[in-house]
């Protein structure tokens, strides 16, 4: 392990220095707020002949994932990035992807989906695409989203997995804004992701298959199975990549980051920045003598529910917060939460948070973890019970 | 109906190889008709060869043989591509 310097860059910089590291040989990509920074980074990158990709400037993002798809199944290491309604659009072609096991890593600046319309994070894009058999993985800061991003292709590519990757990270709140963030040098980063290998390449003349073939009710149900079992096998192959990454970097990963919740009387459950300011006011009620704590769920997409279930167990309330609502229903995170404590006994209440970009403060983490927040925690007008 | 494979026992992501693929026998969804040529009139263009969908057009080498009625689905496609109406489709009842 080589010690690195600090370089103060955006998360949206860092997934380009990332992308620039991997080397990809094919990026078919459109641009949109507030994923562009990483493709106008990773742009410049091939301009200046730093980065060796085939960047295919497509027409939509439904076809920057269907170009993805013939690229990566051809035998070139391929990723892309979008958000929002990019994510929304390429959202049929998201779900073809996996089933057609293209092992794509995509990067996503997470924002609201329309209407109305709106530039600032939610989780609401990512939620549109839960359900769609790729992983996704939750960056709590740029930090995160460099490292999850060299990450990224070892566990898409990984002979048991063979899915697209998404490493999500919040829009504007870590796309844009710069802090310090370690790199590894380029060398280690090629080491690590090795070369691209798949066991059945698309364009082999030698050995011609039909790939995404018609299913009928007599393999439909079966496909699909195979599909979730690759999805449950990822979330080993991802503890092991990490163990891996550690020792190349020096930082700790896993499908949980969990800040002091041994021994918490109180949890909050979250994913992504929000993470980085709960922790803080963990930090504070721990001082104050308040037995709190955090766990942060990196691997949303496999959902680690026996991990989550062994750490919770033992305290008296979880508190999940969604930054993504489901009407008429349970927000996202809060399902799997409920699903992972419901033989526990353990007290469960979920609120919802920063929809289109709305700020979530110490105090408001302070009110939460008080029990004084409402359902929907910093909405203005008429108390909505939790 | 051939024994169906579990789910685990499938290649991943249900790709096709060739040899998975000649085995759905094709010829057995035929619409009722079935080409029949006239080899006195074919003038050997491969025409129906180029076109047909099922690759159903049975060559030796360049030449001309017949078709490959495993495979047909009877769509026409060979008779209505040749040049010197050589291909006929016949009903299935009817064929000699």
């Amino acid at each position: 392990m080589i010690e690195t310097p600090l370089r103060l860059m955006t998360g949206g910089e860092a997934v380009a220095e990332a992308m620039r590291q991997i080397d990809p040989d094919v990026v078919p990509v459109y641009p949109i707020t507030p994923q562009t920074p990483i493709i106008q980074g990773f742009a410049k990158f091939v301009a200046e002949g730093r980065a060796h990709a085939e960047l295919v400037n497509v027409e939509s993002e439904h076809s920057a994932m269907s170009a993805a798809i013939g690229a990566a199944l051809a035998g070139g290491r391929t990723m892309t990035a979008t958000s929002s309604q990019g994510l929304a659009l390429m959202a049929e072609v998201v779900y073809i992807a996996a089933s057609m096991r293209a092992p794509i890593v995509m990067a996503v600046g997470n924002r609201a989906l329309s209407g109305p319309i709106n530039i600032h994070c939610d989780h609401s894009d990512s939620m549109l695409v839960r359900d769609s058999g790729v992983v996704q993985l939750f960056a709590e800061n740029a930090q995160e989203a460099y490292d999850l991003t060299v990450i990224a292709p070892r566990l898409a590519e990984h002979p048991d997995v063979l899915l697209p990757v998404l490493v999500c990270q919040d829009g504007f709140t870590i796309t844009h804004s710069a802090e310090p963030v370690s790199l590894l040098e380029d060398d280690e980063v090629s080491r690590f992701v090795g070369g691209y290998d798949l066991p059945r390449r698309m364009l082999d003349t030698q050995s011609p298959t039909t790939q995404g073939p018609f299913a009928m009710p007599d393999y439909y149900f079966e496909l699909r199975r195979q599909q979730t079992r690759a999805l449950e096998l990822a979330l080993d192959v991802f503890a092991e990549l990490a163990m891996e990454y550690e020792e190349l970097s020096g930082r700790a990963y896993g499908p949980l980051d969990a800040y002091r919740v041994d021994g918490a009387d109180r949890a909050i459950v979250s994913l992504g920045s929000s993470g980085g300011t709960i922790k803080d006011v963990v930090d504070e009620l721990r001082d104050e003598g308040e037995a709190t704590g955090l766990l942060e769920i990196v691997s949303f997409r496999p959902f680690p529910h026996e991990r989550v279930a062994a750490l919770l167990q033992d305290a008296s309330s979880v508190i999940v917060l969604d930054r993504a609502d489901s009407p008429g229903g349970a927000a996202p995170l809060y399902a799997e939460v409920a699903a992972a404590l419901h033989d526990t006994g353990v007290a469960l209440t979920g609120h919802v948070y920063g929809l289109g970009g709305r700020d979530l403060h110490p105090e408001d983490v302070r009110r939460i973890f008080a029990g004084h927040a409402e359902r929907y925690v910093g909405l203005r007008g008429e108390p909505c019970p939790v | 109906m051939p024994e169906l494979s579990g789910w685990n026992e499938l290649p991943v992501g249900g790709v096709v190889v060739p040899d998975e693929s000649s085995r759905p026998r094709t010829g057995g969804w035929r619409t009722g008709v079935k080409p029949e040529v006239d080899l006195s009139k074919c003038v050997n263009c491969l025409l129906c060869w180029l076109y047909c969908p099922d690759s159903a057009v049975e060559l030796d080498g360049t030449t001309f043989t017949g078709f490959d009625l495993t495979y047909c689905k009877g769509c026409e496609i060979c008779a209505e591509v040749c040049p010197v109406d050589a291909v006929t489709m016949v009903p299935e009842e009817a064929a000699s």
